[in-house]
């Protein structure tokens, strides 16, 4: 049994002599020597990681303006930064967008701001009390101005990531970047062989006050983070660092197309090895590290797994999903992540950065739990109406105009002579059939591809297809196709008024 | 070089493509195209060589030729190496290089702006 302490590994950085090797020149050395010599030889691993990282986030100190202020809100470039704490305290989340720019500019671009040194508007507003009798307040500063600005990001680093990839056929944009119609595509994020936790999976040495690498400076881990689940692989960390002293080298605004914002950091933990497990444990290879490839064009927090796969496949450029290759894309940077491993190695070698052992372990077992909803969703056959009209497509479009005036609906679904649903015709569609000629019977002037929904579907999913099809009703359908209700806008509308 | 070939509504149903091809013996590497009975798109690829010959064989078939000579714009300051943008282009522009860094074959781009959405950090454009 080869074992060493952290004050013998502390000793040799000290001296110079320490021998600290990325985790991805691991894998060769204990291939070559085995898990005991690896673990003589060997006294650092060092792990990065250069990817979205959505729950990132800093506290900013402004200082007291006079006269004095309790800051109610707090907007930084137009971006809000929540202040529900003291007076001249904020926490400027990296996912929250601007007011006025939207999807283009969000925390984290204020953050990358900060960082580059750049001016930013505050504007803040109060009530004002006696102590604080300030309302309103703007002014313009940079990073220098503030008394701290502390990166706090509660969850980063996970231990890996569900792969992600669409089988509905449209485009769909999401955190894990574009995703194209059919299995168009497969995306992932996370650094394989890299990843610090993939790297120590047990937590022997990654704990409570572990030193790490982040942004380009030394950061600490300071709990594990929220969401942590060491037991299905998924592990995560809360981390801080001064944001003064990184670079935008390693921390980067990202924005994801009609998704939002997020920041790419820049994060790494240099691993002592204490014994041979360790050894072996940092020997993991992209082979080792084997994640789900998840259906996001299934809009549920339970999406189907598609397969299994590994980062070695993930990193070949192509995967195959229904016996199709399908090409992949990585929303992380390996070579970024690569060049921290490298970073943080060069600090150990030259005597700048120390390991120790934590002062508290993290959680070994623990999953994530998904929430408790006490009041039930709705779904669209709670609301749709179910005494729905239908015609036959054979009829004539004055007969279709009759039973519009005669019925309160202003969508008439069209069914075939089986009784399934074949169109969908609008009081629109008859005035333009009125106006040429040549369109006698519902058939030739319905809309054949008609928007529809399931009777099960929650209202929201409903909501989100009728908005982005620009469409005011879609007739409800049973697995046949025959019509059985039918939803609208107004419906919908109606119904979120309630529930507000 | 990479061209778009736009044909018309009244030249459509005539095979002007094949045509072209065969009188000048030169080879389209058809990338994308597009066709309904209102007017069809082409892109493809022709050698450098051949194109004026095509290009005047088209045109006096009634196409109109335009050569795709804007393709994507890096701003390596922006980009971060991470090939998001690799899966979803259709003219395979983007790779990784031995070293994980972007390598990329402009001379493919037919200008779609697919990329230009996927990437995380605006690094890409097409720029007139
Ligand atoms: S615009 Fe982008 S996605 Fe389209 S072909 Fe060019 S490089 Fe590829
Ligand atoms: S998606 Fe953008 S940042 Fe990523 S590699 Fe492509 S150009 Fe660079």
């Amino acid at each position: 049994m080869v074992e060493k302490s952290i004050e013998e590994i502390n000793r040799r950085i000290k001296e110079g002599s320490v021998n600290v090797v990325t985790a991805e020149e691991m894998v060769g050395i204990v291939g070559e020597l085995g898990a005991k010599e690896a673990a003589k030889e060997v006294d650092v691993v060092t792990t990065g990681t250069f990817g979205a990282m959505c729950s990132s986030g800093a506290w900013l100190n402004f200082g007291h303006p006079e006269p004095p202020m309790k800051m109610n809100k707090v907007f930084l470039n137009g971006v809000e930064a929540y202040s529900g704490v003291a007076a001249v305290d904020a926490f400027i989340g990296a996912g929250q967008l601007s007011e006025t720019e939207g999807f283009d500019y969000g925390g984290a671009h204020v953050i990358e701001d900060l960082i580059r040194g750049k001016s930013i508007d505050l504007h803040a507003t109060s009530y004002g009390t006696d102590c604080y009798p300030r309302k309103t307040l703007d002014t313009t500063l940079n990073i220098y101005d503030l008394n701290q600005a502390i990166m706090i990001n509660p969850r980063n680093g996970y231990q890996k990531y569900n792969v992600a990839t669409n089988g509905i056929n449209r485009t769909i944009y999401t955190y894990m970047g574009s995703l194209l119609p059919n299995y168009g595509n497969v995306t992932y994020s996370g650094a394989g062989v890299l990843s610090p936790l993939s790297n120590d999976p047990d937590y022997q040495t990654i704990g409570v006050g572990t030193p790490i690498f982040l942004g380009g400076t030394k950061g600490h881990i300071i709990g594990e983070g929220t969401q942590h689940s060491p037991e299905t692989n998924f592990g995560t960390l809360m981390l801080r660092g001064d944001l003064k002293d990184m670079s935008a080298d390693y921390i980067r605004a990202a924005n994801f197309h009609e998704y939002g914002t997020s920041l790419y950091v820049g994060m790494g933990i240099p691993i002592p090895i204490l014994n041979e497990q360790l050894a072996q444990s940092t020997a993991v290879t992209d082979k080792d590290v084997v994640t789900n490839v998840l259906d996001y064009g299934v809009p549920s927090r339970d999406r189907p797994v598609l397969r299994k796969v590994n980062y070695e496949e993930l990193r070949s450029g192509s995967i195959e999903i229904n016996g199709k290759d399908t090409p992949t894309s990585s929303m992380s940077s390996f070579k970024k992540s690569r060049e921290i491993a490298g970073e943080l190695k060069k600090w150990v070698a030259a005597g700048e950065f120390f390991v120790n052992t934590p002062s508290q372990r993290l959680p070994a077992k623990a999953t994530c739990k998904p929430m408790r909803q006490t009041t039930r969703n709705p779904l669209v056959q709670d609301i749709m109406a179910k005494d729905v009209v239908v015609i036959d497509e054979n009829a004539t479009f004055h007969e279709a105009a009759k039973m519009i005036m005669e019925n309160t609906f202003s969508h008439l679904p069209v069914v075939s002579e089986d009784g399934k649903l074949a169109g969908i015709v609008t009081a629109w569609d008859i005035s333009k059939a009125v106006a040429e000629t040549g369109c006698n019977y519902v058939k030739d002037i319905m809309t054949k591809r008609v928007l529809t929904s399931n009777a099960t579907d929650p209202i929201d999913i409903a909501a989100r297809n009728l908005d982005m099809k620009e469409v005011s009703a879609m007739p409800v359908i049973d697995k046949d196709r025959y019509v059985i209700g039918i939803i609208t806008s107004n419906d919908i509308s109606k119904l979120f008024a309630r529930r507000r | 070089m990479m061209i778009k070939i736009n044909i018309s509504s009244n030249v459509i149903g005539e095979p002007i493509l094949a045509e072209s091809m065969i009188e000048t013996k030169t080879a389209l590497n058809i990338s994308q195209a597009h066709f309904d009975s209102t007017y069809g798109e082409i892109i493809a690829e022709v050698e450098t060589d051949d194109f004026k010959s095509i290009r005047e064989a088209l045109e006096s078939k009634g196409a109109k030729v335009t050569v795709l000579d804007h393709p994507i714009v890096r701003d390596e300051e922006e980009c971060v190496e991470c090939g998001a943008c690799i899966s979803v282009c259709p003219g395979h522009v983007f790779s990784f290089d031995e070293e994980w860094g972007i390598a990329q074959d402009i001379e493919k781009c037919i200008q779609c702006g697919t990329c230009i959405k996927m990437c995380p950090h605006h690094a890409l454009s097409l720029e007139k």
